[in-house]
């Protein structure tokens, strides 16, 4: 099922959550709502399923108007940032809870709901633990638990608020691969909100980018990070270097280097910021050309995938970061307080008049 | 899936968590003087209650209990909780309910209004109830040329204890649903319960040892409310006599064994609540630390 978010505004007490937020999410995908706490991601979430309701526009399931359905007749599932498991109900109870209220005639027979809840069980790896409680469960089996109470109504659209938010860092990086897998087999439309861009772009088919309620970019994973729509994308995705300059005859000048503007007829004078990710600095040891700016290496971390440097420019005192293959910095055999010459690659220029 | 377990617990005792127990002698002495203090003003008056209803055997105990008067205060007392209790238990959790789970205008208002009976003293309540109902009060012409009633009757007693206990079951349930939030609900919701199978089935059961501990306390409230009731009573024998006044009144005709007897009644129920009142408290303690 598709869902459409149209033209949505919600204020709280005169904090403006979302400002005319739209937003498409094809059917069977699944879609990360990502940004800073604070950007709207969880009150859109709470108001696709019915549990606010915005002061303006529309949430559309299938082309079909449902922005004044209640959360009861939306049928989504939802699964909660702290699951919200009910805690006086064992796991099976728990999974089971989404059948048991259905109205007598829709409501399946006790044998079918037993069926039913542990095939989910199974689904979830959560068998053997059927008859525990909530209190007895680690963090990332209640996180399983709550899922497959939201899966047990055969929901067309799956919610997910900070899902592995509260997990500690290895658990969450098996669960979220875990959800990409399963999403693979039951394929139902998903929206999950994160603050983690690892997580989104790990995870997700496409990236809506939120800041202060309203939505900053939306693509696939590649897209949203290879082409930022605008500083604040390029900052929160990942990181980057920033180099302040000025307009110079038409073109951006940074340091002594000379980069082509996104638009024409920026007055000279005029502030630019260049962004460029720390994996598009270039090292060398002696000057190659004349767009290269002069620093000294601060600090070598050379342990890991890549070797991460911190580098000082020698004009402004600003810090650079920088990332080597680790052939590169084996073939450069650089020292702390060695001066080197650094040259940015694919610089991506925003005038200043963006705030971000 | 590999699940990480919980780390490790450092069994070897820190010498530094030794030099906060204060050394033996200190202690005994703080024991000692918080058994002497609960000894003195508990248990020695709790002992002389029964003392004294015995002092005559056990024969003069049964028959202050078993004399008219007495009984009919008893049965009186009983009404009087089986009537507010039920109904404070009704306004308590649906008003708990209201706080805890929704917002609504007037929430705070509704909240300072619950804990009046708690912040006005008992008498004051009891002549509120007078000044309304009473003869020269606001509705008495209208009750008395309509034959009904209320001040110096039963339903004047009723009143006055629905009122003086009316915020016990509320205020043990408020802070509990608050701590325990609206996201089981939100879950009961979405997965399709409507609103009284979400109360029914998820809220209920998470607050039932919350409810007990209120219902006790509200009705010992009940059975033992003294000023109010001393108010409106207008201590008619036999007619508008609940257990506490009646103990008063055969106090003051020096008849000590058969105010003792009764006021023993009062005292038994004081234990019986105490027991099921420390049993609802520890399955409330249990409920909030398994969250």
């Amino acid at each position: 099922m598709s869902i459409q978010i149209q033209n949505i505004t919600k204020r709280f007490n005169g904090f403006q959550a979302l400002s005319n937020v739209d937003i498409t999410v094809p059917s069977g995908e699944l879609v990360a709502l990502l940004g800073p706490s604070g950007s709207g991601k969880t009150t859109l979430l709470r108001i696709i399923a019915g549990l606010d309701f915005a002061d303006q526009g529309s949430i559309l399931f299938n082309g079909e108007e449902a922005t004044h359905r209640s959360a009861k007749e939306r049928q989504v599932g939802f699964v909660f940032q702290h699951y919200a498991l009910f805690r006086h109900m064992n796991v099976f109870d728990n999974v089971a809870f989404g059948l048991q209220v259905k109205p007598r005639r829709a409501r399946p027979s006790k044998a079918e709901i037993r069926d039913k809840v542990h095939e989910l069980l199974q689904l979830v790896q959560l068998e053997q633990l059927a008859r525990r409680y909530p209190a007895q469960l680690s963090g990332g089996q209640r996180q399983r638990v709550a899922l497959a109470r939201a899966l047990a109504v055969e929901p067309q659209v799956l919610l997910l608020d900070e899902p592995f938010g509260a997990l500690d860092a290895k658990v969450r990086q098996e669960l979220r691969r875990w959800l990409r897998k399963l999403h693979d087999e039951i394929h139902v439309t998903s929206v999950f909100v994160t603050h983690d861009q690892e997580e989104a772009l790990e995870v997700a088919d496409r990236i809506v980018v939120m800041n202060e309620g309203r939505v900053e970019q939306t693509g696939t994973p590649e897209e949203v990070y290879d082409k930022p729509a605008n500083p604040f994308v390029f900052n929160f995705l990942g990181n980057v270097n920033l180099f302040h300059g000025r307009v110079h005859e038409g073109a951006a000048r940074i340091a002594d280097i000379g980069i082509d503007l996104p638009r024409q007829g920026e007055a000279d004078g005029t502030a630019v910021v260049a962004y460029v990710r720390p994996y598009d600095i270039e090292i060398n040891r002696t000057r190659q050309g004349a767009d290269e700016i002069e620093a000294s290496v601060l600090h070598i971390q050379g342990a890991g995938s890549v070797a991460r440097f911190k580098l000082e420019r020698l004009d402004t005192r600003e810090i650079i970061e920088a990332e080597l293959t680790r052939e590169r910095y084996r073939e450069l055999g650089l020292r702390t307080g060695e001066k080197v010459f650094v040259k940015p690659r694919n610089v991506r220029v925003f005038t200043a008049d963006y705030q971000i | 899936m590999h699940l990480p377990g919980g780390p490790t617990r450092n069994t070897k005792k820190n010498p530094a968590e030794l030099n906060l127990t204060e050394p033996a002698p200190v202690r005994w002495f703080l024991t000692a003087i918080a058994l002497a203090f609960l000894a003195l003003f508990l248990f020695v008056p709790l002992a002389a209650v029964f003392v004294q209803a015995l002092e005559k055997g056990t024969e003069a105990y049964l028959a202050a209990i078993a004399e008219p008067d007495a009984f009919a205060a008893v049965r009186l007392t009983l009404i009087a909780a089986a009537v507010s209790v039920p109904l404070n238990l009704v306004f308590g959790v649906a008003a708990s309910w209201a706080i805890a789970k929704f917002d609504f205008p007037g929430k705070s208002l509704l909240i300072t209004l619950i804990d009046i009976p708690f912040s006005v003293s008992p008498v004051i309540s009891g002549l509120i109830f007078v000044l309304l109902f009473g003869l020269q009060g606001w509705f008495g012409e209208w009750l008395s040329a309509n034959s009904i009633k209320i001040v110096f009757a039963v339903p004047g007693i009723i009143l006055a204890t629905v009122f003086v206990t009316f915020p016990f079951v509320a205020r043990e349930l408020i802070p509990l649903m608050q701590s325990q939030g609206r996201d089981e609900e939100e879950a009961a919701l979405v997965l399709g319960a409507g609103g009284l199978k979400s109360f029914l089935r998820v809220t209920l059961p998470n607050i039932k040892w919350g409810v007990l501990y209120g219902v006790i306390l509200c009705n010992a409230r009940a059975m033992g409310e003294f000023g109010a009731v001393s108010v409106v009573s207008g201590h008619i024998r036999g007619a508008t006599n609940t257990i506490p006044l009646h103990v008063e009144i055969l106090y003051n005709e020096y008849n000590f064994t058969a105010a003792f007897a009764v006021a023993s009644l009062l005292a038994l129920l004081a234990l019986v609540t105490l027991a099921v009142k420390s049993l609802a408290e520890w399955k409330v303690r249990q409920q909030i630390s398994a969250e």
